[in-house]
This record gives structure tokens, C-alpha cells and sequence, in this order.
């Protein structure tokens, strides 16, 4: 036993585990990929096919033909979109003060603001609906996009990028005349460029992902974003796999890519989060 | 430091888009939420108090009743999930080549949405599927298990897909901490002559108290909410048996329109949560260290 442990080098083992931790964590997807471009192998009889078998496009066009997979995606684009911006504009407005201005009711203030990461909000969309059908929001975007704009994590995490920001820069723009929507527009906002960045992706990630309360919202599947029309896919094409598969691979896709190339963002983003 | 009071409007002129929305749909539904879980509030009718009964009934509900029993059972996948996340952050973090890669593989499942994890999970289960099919070979089973049609299998299947949601997200988190960790101590403890298992329990773990504390209260809470992977895995089914409490909220309050009813549901999981949180907090603060 001894020799074989000597003869495997220790990184070895190391990369064999991580291998096969990371094969759970994709496999799923490669299946779904596999089973979305072939026409042929087998379908839910053993053994399943791993690699694809009369490789084709065609199940992706059933699903162009099937469903409006392309207002999907403008729809979750937009609503991705209205969210980001949204909430960039208005955690940054509310972190600035509680991160640079000294003011009555400050500390209230955070503190209720902390209070609603306590708060059960899992199943606020219940009363959420009875608000959007009473403002007049329901069927809209809008309704959609309101109650997704403001979330303590975002605040928490602007505040300490605005924390960071050397007092000195502050002073000599006081010192100029610079009145507070000026600093916090001209000077401050741009130095926290890259903290906007990670808050926006992280929000965009969960924008594009959210299907509960778009689907709660939104009346008309065509209106549906992604997410949500996935599983309308499913609901309506239930014994189709192939044409679900192929689905599936369109609305994983945009964002598997989109992961890929802001890594880093998730990283940063987690760390704060933990301080 | 030496800021005029003059800057509290303005500071309030900030804060204020922000405050109103968090008001109207975080606050107010907690609020009126509560309320209306004590009345028969439905859309189209006058409203009328009722008192206890929408909770009564909750107690007498065989669905609920399995549904908070499934909650707790839930609770299982928290130490899997924080042992995996913690194992695997010491995996990665290391300076070999094509770590990156095997981080993000990791972390592909966090950013999916839940209703794409449901769908191809629901094909991995399937009784023909990848999962038998891999059991079956290894030997470890004789015959292929309806993963989604057991009323065991279905409730652990579930649970499973929840803890290979969170494996990546909390890995994160760990990985984040462990390279915050000042090396010094970990080189004195070399020259001192302890092993890595000393090294680990006496040092690491220590240090990473705080970050295993809050990972382990939002792995508790997200047990005991789990509801959305219930919805896009069985819905609840087969016969009624993976209903988690918070699931019931949703099916009742949406599926249903029976929305007192739901409202009362979520409002007894809240309660769970907020007490379950308090007492993490109290009990479990991280201890100062010399």
C-alpha cells in the first residue's frame, strides 16, 4: 500500500477527488447538451448516451418553433437590465450617507435597513401580488422589476466600498464648495467603479434567474422572461425531451458564458459579504 | 466629524428612494401579511377577522403537518453541505495549476436557475436515467429506484439537489476566509513541529469560527425555507409527501388563492426562523481569542 501511495504522487489524488466532484456539479449540464443536439442514442434507456449520436440543430428550431424563446430573451433582458441599473442608482444613493454623512437617525436607520435581511421575505411575493394588484402593476415590468430594486446586501456591500474612499478627497472638495450630490456624483461615484461592477453582476445574476415572482406577475406566457418560460416549455411539450433539453441548453447558455468571463466578481462580491 | 446638522435632509433626500421601497414590499408584507393571516381575506369578498381559526386549521392540516416535519428533516443537508463547502475550499485553495477551473465548476450550479436545475435534474432521476444507470453499474442497487415516484426517495432527491445548489456558494464563502487568514501562525506552527491535522483543527478552524458560524445560521435558515426546488422537482408530490412548509405557503396563498391560509403558514416558518437565528446569535458568538 505504502509503494502505491510512493508511486501516485500526493497530486494525484488531489486532482482525481476535485475531478470528480466537478463531474456531479456538470454532468447534468453536459447530459442536457448531449441530448439536446442529437437526434439519435438513447433516450431514458440503458445505458444512457454520453456522447451525441447524429448531431443536428433541429431540436433548437422546434423550439423556436414551439414558443417565443426570443421574446424570452428580450424580456429577460429587460428586466435584467431595469434591475441592474435600478438598483445601482438607488443602493448607491443610500449608501453614501450611511457611509459618509454624519446625520440624526443614522444609525436607526442602518439598523432597519439590517432588519430586513432578518425579515421572512421568502414569501413577501404573497402580499407583494395583493400591493401590485391594488397599484395597478400586475401584467407590467414594472411590477416585475419594483420590489427587486433594494436589497440590504447591495447597501451593505456600496457602503463599504464608499467606506474605503480617503476622507482627504472629501475635505479638499468641502473646502472648494462642492455641495454633497456633486462629491457623491463627481468624485466619489467613479472611485467605486469596480464595487458597481460586482453588485450589478451578482444582481444580474439574480435577475436573470428569478422565475417565482415573474411568473406570479406576468399573465401572458409570451410576456414570460426565460426562466420562467422554461418551465412553460416543459408544462406545455412535456414528452418532447429532446425539444425541452434543447430549451434548457438556450436559457443556461447566455449566462454560463456571462460566468465565465466575470469570475472574479463572484469571488469579491462573496467576500464581502462574509465581513 | 465636524458635519452640520444642515446635512440631515439631504441625507435623508438620499436615502429616501430606497427607505420607501423597502417599506412597501419588505416591511409592509411582513405587517399587513400578519394580519391578514387572522382574518378571510380574499380578493373579491369584505374582509372579517377571524381570529385563530386560519392557524387552527394550519394544525389540523395533514399537508402542513408533513410539510413541517419535511422542514426539519431539511435541517439534514446543512452539516453535508458546511463539511462538503469547508473540504472543498482546502481542496481549492491551493496554488496548482487549473484551480480556477475547478472553482468555477464549482460554482456553475449557483448561478442556474432554479428552474433549469429542476428540469435536468428531473432527468438525471429519472427511472431510466444517468442515476440508475450509474447505481445499477456500481452494484449498489439491484433494481432502478423511482427517484421522484418514492415518497421517501422524492423528499431526499429533493434535498440532494438542494445541497448541490449550495455546495458551490458556500465553498465561496469559505475560500474568501481561509485567504484572509494571516500565514504567520500557520509557520510558527510548522517550525514548531505540528502536523497538518493540528495545523487544521488547532488553527484553522479557530479562525474560520466566525465564517462557519455565518454560513451555518443561512445554511439553517435556507433549510428550513427551502420551497423552490420542491416546486420544480415534484410539486409536492408523490401523494402530498415532499410538501415543505414553506411550500405549502406558496401552494396555498397562490395555487389555491386560499391566501390567509398560506400568510398563516409562512408566518409560523418565520417564526421558527427568527427564533432559530436568536438563539444562534446568543448561544454561539465567536469566542475572543488570546
Amino acid at each position: 500500500m505504502k509503494r502505491f501511495f510512493l508511486k501516485f504522487p500526493h497530486w494525484f489524488f488531489h486532482y482525481a477527488l476535485l475531478s470528480l466532484i466537478a463531474l456531479i456539479c456538470i454532468f447534468p449540464f453536459w447530459w442536457t447538451l448531449v441530448t439536446a443536439i442529437s437526434t439519435e442514442g438513447n433516450l431514458f434507456e440503458f445505458p444512457p448516451t454520453f456522447w451525441p449520436q447524429g448531431v443536428s440543430l433541429e431540436n433548437f428550431s422546434e423550439v423556436f418553433r414551439v414558443i417565443p424563446i426570443l421574446a424570452f430573451y428580450r424580456n429577460s433582458l429587460l428586466i435584467t437590465l431595469a434591475t441592474v441599473v435600478g438598483k445601482l442608482v438607488i443602493c448607491s444613493l443610500a449608501a453614501y450617507p450611511l457611509s459618509r454623512m454624519q446625520f440624526r437617525g443614522s444609525k436607526l436607520i442602518l439598523g432597519i435597513i439590517l432588519a430586513t435581511m432578518i425579515l421572512p421575505s421568502e414569501v413577501n411575493f404573497l402580499v407583494n401580488f395583493i400591493s401590485m394588484t391594488r397599484l395597478g402593476f400586475v401584467d407590467t415590468y414594472t411590477g416585475v422589476v419594483l420590489p427587486n430594486l433594494v436589497t440590504a446586501v447591495s447597501i451593505l456591500l456600496l457602503k463599504q466600498a464608499f467606506d474605503e474612499v480617503p476622507q482627504d478627497l472629501l475635505d479638499a472638495a468641502r473646502v472648494d464648495g462642492a455641495n454633497e450630490w456633486t462629491i457623491f456624483y463627481r468624485i466619489v461615484l467613479p472611485l467605486i467603479t469596480p464595487w458597481l461592477a460586482t453588485v450589478g453582476i451578482l444582481t444580474a445574476v439574480e435577475a436573470w434567474n428569478d422565475y417565482i415572482w415573474p411568473s406570479i406577475v406576468i399573465a401572458k406566457p409570451e410576456d414570460f422572461p426565460l426562466s420562467a418560460g422554461i418551465l412553460y416549455l416543459r408544462g406545455t411539450y412535456g414528452s418532447s425531451t429532446r425539444v425541452i433539453a434543447a430549451g434548457t441548453i438556450l436559457t443556461v447558455a447566455p449566462i454560463l458564458v456571462a460566468f465565465l468571463f466575470t469570475q472574479r466578481f463572484f469571488m469579491r462580491g462573496m467576500d464581502g459579504a462574509v465581513k | 466629524m465636524k458635519q452640520r446638522l444642515s446635512a440631515t435632509p439631504i441625507a435623508y433626500l438620499f436615502l429616501a428612494p430606497a427607505l420607501l421601497l423597502l417599506a412597501a414590499f419588505s416591511f409592509w408584507p411582513v405587517f399587513y401579511g400578519s394580519y391578514l393571516s387572522f382574518t378571510d381575506f380574499s380578493l373579491i369578498r369584505e374582509t372579517h377577522w377571524v381570529g385563530l381559526d386560519n392557524y387552527r386549521a394550519l394544525f389540523e392540516n395533514a399537508m402542513f403537518l408533513t410539510g413541517l416535519k419535511n422542514s426539519l428533516l431539511f435541517l439534514l443537508v446543512v452539516p453535508f453541505t458546511q463539511i462538503g463547502a469547508i473540504s472543498l475550499a482546502l481542496l481549492v485553495n491551493h496554488q496548482l495549476p487549473g484551480m480556477r477551473w475547478f472553482r468555477a465548476a464549482y460554482y456553475v450550479p449557483v448561478v442556474t436557475t432554479v428552474s433549469v436545475v429542476g428540469i435536468m435534474w428531473g432527468f438525471m432521476f429519472h427511472e431510466q436515467g444517468t442515476l440508475n444507470y450509474v447505481l445499477l453499474k456500481l452494484h449498489l442497487i439491484a433494481a432502478p429506484l423511482g427517484f421522484l415516484s418514492d415518497d421517501v426517495l422524492a423528499l431526499l432527491a429533493i434535498m440532494f439537489v438542494s445541497f448541490w445548489r449550495g455546495l458551490g456558494w458556500y465553498m465561496v464563502m469559505y475560500l474568501a476566509a481561509l485567504q484572509s487568514l494571516p500565514s504567520e501562525m500557520q509557520e510558527a506552527a510548522i517550525l514548531d513541529g505540528a502536523n497538518r491535522w493540528q495545523r487544521f483543527w488547532r488553527i484553522t478552524v479557530p479562525m474560520l469560527y466566525p465564517t462557519i458560524m455565518v454560513c451555518s445560521i443561512m445554511s439553517v435558515l435556507a433549510a428550513l425555507k427551502a420551497y423552490q426546488e420542491v416546486d420544480v422537482l415534484t410539486q409536492g408530490g408523490p401523494m402530498n409527501s415532499t410538501f415543505t412548509a414553506l411550500y405549502y405557503a406558496y401552494d396555498q396563498g397562490l395555487k389555491h388563492l386560499k391566501l390567509p391560509r398560506g400568510l398563516a403558514a409562512s408566518f409560523v416558518v418565520s417564526v421558527c426562523c427568527i427564533g432559530i437565528a436568536f438563539v444562534c446569535l446568543k448561544y454561539l458568538k465567536p469566542r475572543h481569542r488570546e
